[in-house]
């Protein structure tokens, strides 16, 4: 199915996609909804829930963007991308957006075309073992076999780490999520290694989470975020400040429940950024309340952390890195004015 | 002299089919052109880049199933022939299983055994109407539910099978073992001597020698008696379970068992129908006749109904294979690291080329599927009448 996609986006690429070039930002308005790619399924940060709604941090992304353009967060169709295909979906001009848990790299910026606008969780690559093997580090693993989803920057860290530090390895290579998570717990593999939030992810779905320990050697950079075409800055700006608008409304203290209340408040950024000192929006290209309706709509970015992904939730991830920079986390807005 | 050049283009048969033709050809030339001028122009207004510098880049990914060394320093042509040995390998092997289930299931077919003919017969009808996809997840999944390495089961002492693939001893080739191997060539070159000069006798003699027999015994007791000459060369290297995985020996995996089954079931199915269809094909008259001239049955077989009855096989059995090397793709779904999966996915992935490396991958299954066509159509000739029949 994936390569049929795929050869079917090349298709697109070879004919070429006349409502590419238009400004993506008219687009998505005459379209009247927003084109997002999405994970297939990644529970917390992409995933249909039983209503077939849906939900998690990076789908929250794609709502907020919608609700700065619209003002309605629910008018976004969501197009389930692979790992393999996500950028060539969206290079084709398939979706407007890209926000799926892909990791900010240089030659993903650079070469691909694509612009990273932001970053939505940071990350990074670690293993997960089951208890009973009695491993504590990731030193131990010498010779064991590693299921390994196929096409991410995963692979490549995988190899480094272990040449590194002089150890052998067998790679089982997988497709998606489901079928790493099927090999992993079939014992195919003895470690299963991706991103430490998609390891939370798919321990949460096991039938004994607690069994599964997640070990401390976290051996990369992952920094997660969404990503548009490169060669639409105007478009590009709307979704970075959608991003930082709820960023920025943590900041402030401003949630879903307060926003008409902070609309009396005396400091003028809080005025700002809810529009009530107008001129922001128009900058964008939408209306002054774009921000307001984010935080109304999505809630700021802590809202969405915990609804989705925090210590109440079943994937149980700490704020940690992902904390405001006040609160000793690397979360950093530029100031709105 | 202009006008009736014009008018032969028009009115003259032939001048006006080369027209034609070079019109069309020329219309489809030109449309090729476009699409090819398109699509550069199209990435280089994306900003995407393109060509092929890229496969003499690192590819900074491992493959754990291949026949030749490759490690994440390797650059990406040679996970392109890494992949390509894997295509090639499940493909041989696989028409090699497939053609001897088929083969004898297509025999079975016609046996006057009731309770044989009807598995063959349920088997054909199960395999040939689920999809090729479905069994082979069906037998991954079967395999990765063996035991766990640590409960692997143990065969005659020294092979383990778990659900990580079957370990077994690897042989460990010494000093002179090249001897033991040049005894066994040298052994078939003297018994395919022997035939000739055997069946040259029973020509002109009549008399008949046991020609199997005897060239059996010196393939087999050539290598055995140098091997033992020589002071036996050849060591087992055993696997041996330490922290997580067996180490030493060899292992075939279970993504390969699973392309395997799959692929040689599903396609043995069909071939066994062509196998009964050419057998079928040979008139009931040219088995009376060589009953009636005495020969025995297993020659009636072997001289007269499998030589006719090849004709009618090989151009179906050549599809068969073709359509077996082509499906080998599906490895992609249970990580079976062929050339789709490692170049064609993962490669394709680190570099973002996935035009370039679509056709590099299209144009290697078509000279793959070309060349087998070009072998089976010249052993198809090989099995048809000559002279005047």
């Amino acid at each position: 199915m994936t390569k049929i996609k795929s050869l079917f986006v090349s298709l697109v690429l070879t004919l070429g996609l006349s409502s590419a070039f238009a400004g993506t930002l008219d687009t998505v308005k005459d379209r009247g909804k927003l084109m997002c790619g999405s994970n297939t399924g990644l529970a917390g940060f992409g995933n249909p829930n039983d209503a077939g709604v849906w939900e998690g941090i990076d789908v929250d992304v794609c709502r907020a963007v919608a609700a700065a353009v619209f003002g309605d967060s629910t008018a976004v169709e969501f197009v389930p991308t692979t790992s393999k295909v996500r950028f060539t979906v969206l290079q084709s001009g398939e979706i407007d957006m890209l926000s799926r848990n892909t990791t900010w790299t240089l030659s993903r910026d650079v070469d691909l075309g694509l612009e990273f606008v932001g970053v939505n969780y940071y990350d990074g690559q670690g293993f997960m073992v089951n208890k009973s093997l009695g491993v504590s580090s990731a030193m131990e693993l010498d010779g064991a076999s590693v299921c390994i989803q196929v096409g991410t920057t995963t692979e490549m860290n995988l190899a480094d780490f272990f040449k590194a530090n002089s150890m052998s390895y067998e790679s089982v290579p997988v497709e998606t999520n489901s079928e790493a998570d099927a090999a992993y717990t079939a014992g195919r593999c003895d470690v299963y290694t991706t991103d430490a939030s998609g390891l939370y992810a798919s321990r949460a779905g096991y039938p004994d989470p607690s069994a599964h320990v997640v070990l401390p050697e976290i051996i990369s950079k992952e920094p997660l975020g969404p990503a548009v075409r490169g060669n639409d800055s105007e478009w590009a700006d709307v979704v970075r400040w959608s991003l930082n608008a709820m960023i920025i409304g943590e900041e402030l203290g401003i949630n879903s429940g307060n926003v008409e209340a902070m609309k009396g408040s005396k400091n003028p950024e809080v005025l700002r950024l809810l529009g009530v000192e107008a001129g922001y929006g128009a900058q964008l290209g939408l209306s002054d309340d774009w921000a307001a309706n984010i935080l109304t709509q999505v809630g700021n970015y802590s809202e969405s952390f915990e609804k989705h992904i925090g210590p109440n939730t079943p994937i149980n991830i700490q704020r940690g890195l992902n904390a405001l920079y006040s609160d000793g986390g690397i979360l950093y807005a530029p100031p709105f004015r | 002299m202009q006008a009736n050049f014009l008018r032969r283009l028009i009115f003259d048969e032939k001048s006006r089919s080369l027209l034609i033709q070079t019109l069309v050809i020329g219309l489809f030339a030109s449309l090729i052109y476009l699409i090819a001028q398109q699509t550069a122009y199209n990435l280089e207004k994306r900003g995407i880049s393109s060509g092929f510098d890229f496969l003499h880049v690192a590819a900074g990914y491992d493959i754990s199933i291949r026949l030749i060394p490759f490690t994440s320093e390797d650059t990406h042509l040679r996970a392109y022939f890494v992949g390509l040995l894997n295509t090639l390998m499940i493909a041989v092997c696989g028409c090699f299983l497939a053609t001897i289930i088929g083969f004898l299931v297509g025999v079975i077919r016609l046996s006057s055994n009731w309770l044989f003919r009807n598995i063959a017969y349920v088997y054909v009808e199960f395999t040939r109407n689920v999809p090729v996809l479905v069994q082979i997840i069906l037998y991954y999944s079967i395999l990765l539910h063996l035991p766990k390495i640590k409960q692997a089961i143990v065969l005659f002492d020294n092979f383990y099978l778990t659900n990580r693939g079957l370990y077994s001893p690897q042989p460990i080739f010494k000093d002179g073992f090249s001897i033991v191997i040049w005894s066994l060539v040298i052994a078939i070159a003297i018994s395919f001597f022997l035939k000739r000069f055997l069946k040259n006798k029973q020509e002109s003699t009549g008399k008949q020698y046991p020609i199997f027999l005897i060239n059996s015994a010196i393939i087999i007791f050539t290598p055995i008696i140098f091997y033992y000459i020589m002071g036996m060369p050849l060591e087992f290297d055993s696997p041996v379970l330490k922290g997580f995985n067996f180490k030493g020996g060899m292992v075939i995996r279970p993504e390969f068992l699973g392309m395997l089954f799959g692929l040689s079931i599903y396609t043995a199915a069909f071939i066994s129908e062509t196998v009964r269809s050419g057998i079928i094909s040979v008139s009931k008259g040219q088995r009376e006749a060589s009953q009636a001239l005495g020969l025995k049955s297993n020659l009636i077989m072997r001289l007269i109904i499998i030589p006719q009855a090849l004709r009618v096989i090989i151009p179906p059995l050549t599809s068969q294979y073709l359509n077996l090397t082509k499906n080998s793709s599906l490895g992609i779904a249970i990580g079976y690291a062929d050339l789709v999966h490692g170049f064609g996915g993962i490669s394709l992935n680190q570099t973002g080329r996935a035009i370039e490396i679509m056709l590099i991958v299209m144009l290697t299954y078509l000279t793959i599927s070309l060349t087998i066509s070009f072998f089976m159509n010249i052993y198809n000739k090989s099995v048809q009448f000559k002279g005047n029949a």
